[in-house]
């Protein structure tokens, strides 16, 4: 007898060596997995993020246009005059209406998916979100653009129904309105609602799913009317949810700045200011502080969120 | 037993909801009767005429074909990628418990819960601080770091509901490491990752924020499309194509719904 004490001899070959080898000490093998993917992420991803963090503390000079490379704090204080800090201002605002209207429209298709959908009909509401979801970002404003068009279908609506004065009252509002639907901050806001409002549904979906249906037979037997029901049962159920998806619509309306450009206003949100910075003032430590702003936000948002418990609902 | 089966929906919440999904779909739709208009210079509707020939004059545009196959290419090259990075990630993540597990799957989806912007401009200041000049592979560089959550999320659920007794009764037969992999696991995670990859193609294939950042002079598909969007110059062509670029998502969306519907979580439900 051998002094081996395994059952099974020892593989030969190299590859057999090496199989061993994983057993024994798996931490090698942990370390073979988790080099490539973190090697990628940390040098790439990360890398870059810092390099970008690290300029937003240098400063430009004005007369040469080239980079000072010593440490200040002047860059950040130029967020804060007043012509900076009204395009943040306006994207936290619109950030925030995208997300109560993008809630209040995806609760009812979240509501009715999970609890009355069964079978069929289950599938075509899970699909019918996917795939407006998935579909091209760039089609979709497109579409919108279609849409909101000074001869599009919109304004044929209106003719149609007699209702052109409307649409005109609306557009002649202050800061609301503009020229066409489609250059205004009315169009900026609906095509921000209808490409970001489908990450809302399935959160929300996922949370209710979780609500027994005789929790609200109860509150009905209990006398509660529906919007009783609503407003102490079902919405306190379902706002880890809510708060989960905002944090997609949120994110996304924060950063976004092609939305803005094909249908908005000339008036610019944060993702434009950054793009306009790095691009043609080419004011890179701007711009780099400029980006910092959503990240500051949604650093205090997911963690706001992480409070409420939205995670379990992703 | 739960009594809500048979009740049906209040008729409010029935309109809310379909009005919902109509609102959804409604505006895609439109691009499809978009794609046969006669008028050319303005987005008139209704459309004055129907016709086909924006369909040949589409196929006939080399600048679209250049564009379609640089997107092709990138959201290949950039799938087997976050692939191989992705699978890694997740079996690492859900075999073991080790030091710094929940820092690595918050790396994993940092790419895609910043904002797009700023993945773009990092990744834009750091090819300039290092001297790389844009080319194919910055334009990958890019996509691949984003498309490896989808990757890693369809494999982590997966890989939660393989049974570690199965890879354990492979070993005990006598299997080494590679043959477990090969004959257990990889069978076991198969549609998960090819759910995992059509869902990254697709996300590769739609991706512009990035990509204007690290493409340079290059154009991909959707940075052809922006370019008409923001100065359009053949209006009828960009419908088309607009209208091809819809179809050609649907397809892989559908698949990985396909693949996946049997588990606890369904693909796609993380963009």
């Amino acid at each position: 007898m051998s002094t081996d004490t395994s059952i099974l001899s020892r593989r030969t070959g190299a590859l057999g060596q090496l199989s061993d080898t994983f057993w024994r000490k798996p931490k090698i093998l942990l370390f073979l997995m988790l080099t490539p993917p973190l090697l990628w992420l940390g040098v790439i991803y990360l890398g870059s993020l810092f390099a970008l963090l690290l300029q937003s503390f240098f400063s430009i000079d004005d007369f040469s246009g080239l980079i000072n490379y010593d440490f200040t704090l002047d860059t950040y204080r130029q967020l804060l005059i007043p012509s900076n800090f009204d395009i943040i201002l306006r994207t936290v605002v619109m950030a925030t209406l995208v997300t109560l209207a993008s809630a209040a429209i995806a609760f009812p298709i979240a509501y009715y998916a999970a609890r009355y959908a069964r079978g069929k009909w289950k599938v075509i509401f899970y699909l019918g979100v996917m795939l407006p979801l998935w579909s091209s970002y760039l089609v979709k404003v497109y579409a919108w653009k279609l849409i909101l068009a000074k001869e599009g279908i919109l304004t044929w609506i209106f003719a149609k129904l007699h209702l052109t004065w409307l649409l005109d009252a609306w557009l002649s509002l202050p800061v609301i309105g503009g020229s066409s639907l489609s250059i205004s901050y009315t169009g900026t806001f609906i095509v921000f609602i209808y490409v970001w409002m489908p990450f809302m549904i399935l959160p929300i979906q996922a949370a209710l799913e979780r609500v027994p249906g005789n929790l609200i037979e109860a509150s009905a037997d209990l006398g509660g009317n529906p919007a009783q029901t609503f407003r102490h049962v079902l919405f306190p159920l379902a706002l880890p949810g809510i708060i989960a998806g905002s944090i997609f619509t949120f994110s996304l309306t924060l950063g976004d700045y092609i939305i803005p450009q094909i249908i908005g206003s000339s008036r610019l949100f944060i993702g434009q200011a950054v793009y306009a910075q790095q691009g043609t003032a080419g004011n890179i430590p701007l711009a780099a502080a400029f980006s910092v702003v959503p990240i500051v936000i949604m650093g205090l948002y997911l963690w706001m969120a992480k409070r409420q418990g939205a995670f379990d609902a992703l | 037993m739960r009594s809500d089966k048979n009740t049906s929906a209040p008729l409010g919440l029935k309109v809310a909801a379909g009005a919902g999904l109509l609102f959804l779909h409604l505006p895609i739709l439109l691009i499809f009767l978009y794609a046969f208009t006669t008028e050319e210079k303005s987005y008139q509707f209704p459309p004055p005429g129907y016709t086909l020939k924006w369909f040949a004059a589409a196929w006939n545009r080399p600048d679209v074909w250049d564009a379609l196959g640089l997107s092709v290419r990138v959201a290949s090259i950039s799938t087997a990628v976050a692939l191989v990075l992705g699978t890694l990630c997740a079996a690492a993540v859900s075999r073991t418990r080790f030091f710094g597990r929940e820092a690595v799957s918050l790396l994993v989806i940092l790419p895609i819960a910043l904002p797009g912007i700023i993945t773009g401009i990092a990744l834009r200041s750091a090819f300039s601080f290092v001297d790389i000049p844009f080319s194919f592979w910055t334009i990958v560089l890019g996509h691949a770091t984003f498309c490896v959550v989808v990757v890693y999320n369809n494999a982590v659920a997966r890989f939660r509901r393989i049974s570690g007794s199965l890879v354990e009764a492979s070993m005990d037969l006598g299997a080494d490491g590679f043959q477990t992999f090969r004959y257990v696991i990889l069978p076991n995670i198969g549609t998960a990752l090819l759910a995992g990859g059509m869902l990254a193609f697709a996300l590769s294939f739609d991706e512009v924020i990035v990509t204007t950042f690290t493409a340079g002079q290059q154009s991909t598909l959707p940075i052809w499309m922006l370019e008409e969007l923001v100065r359009p110059r053949q209006r009828p062509v960009t419908n088309v194509v607009a209208m091809v670029v819809v179809l050609v998502t649907f397809l892989p969306i559908l698949a990985a719904y396909y693949l996946t519907r049997d588990g606890d979580q369904v693909a796609g439900s993380g963009k």
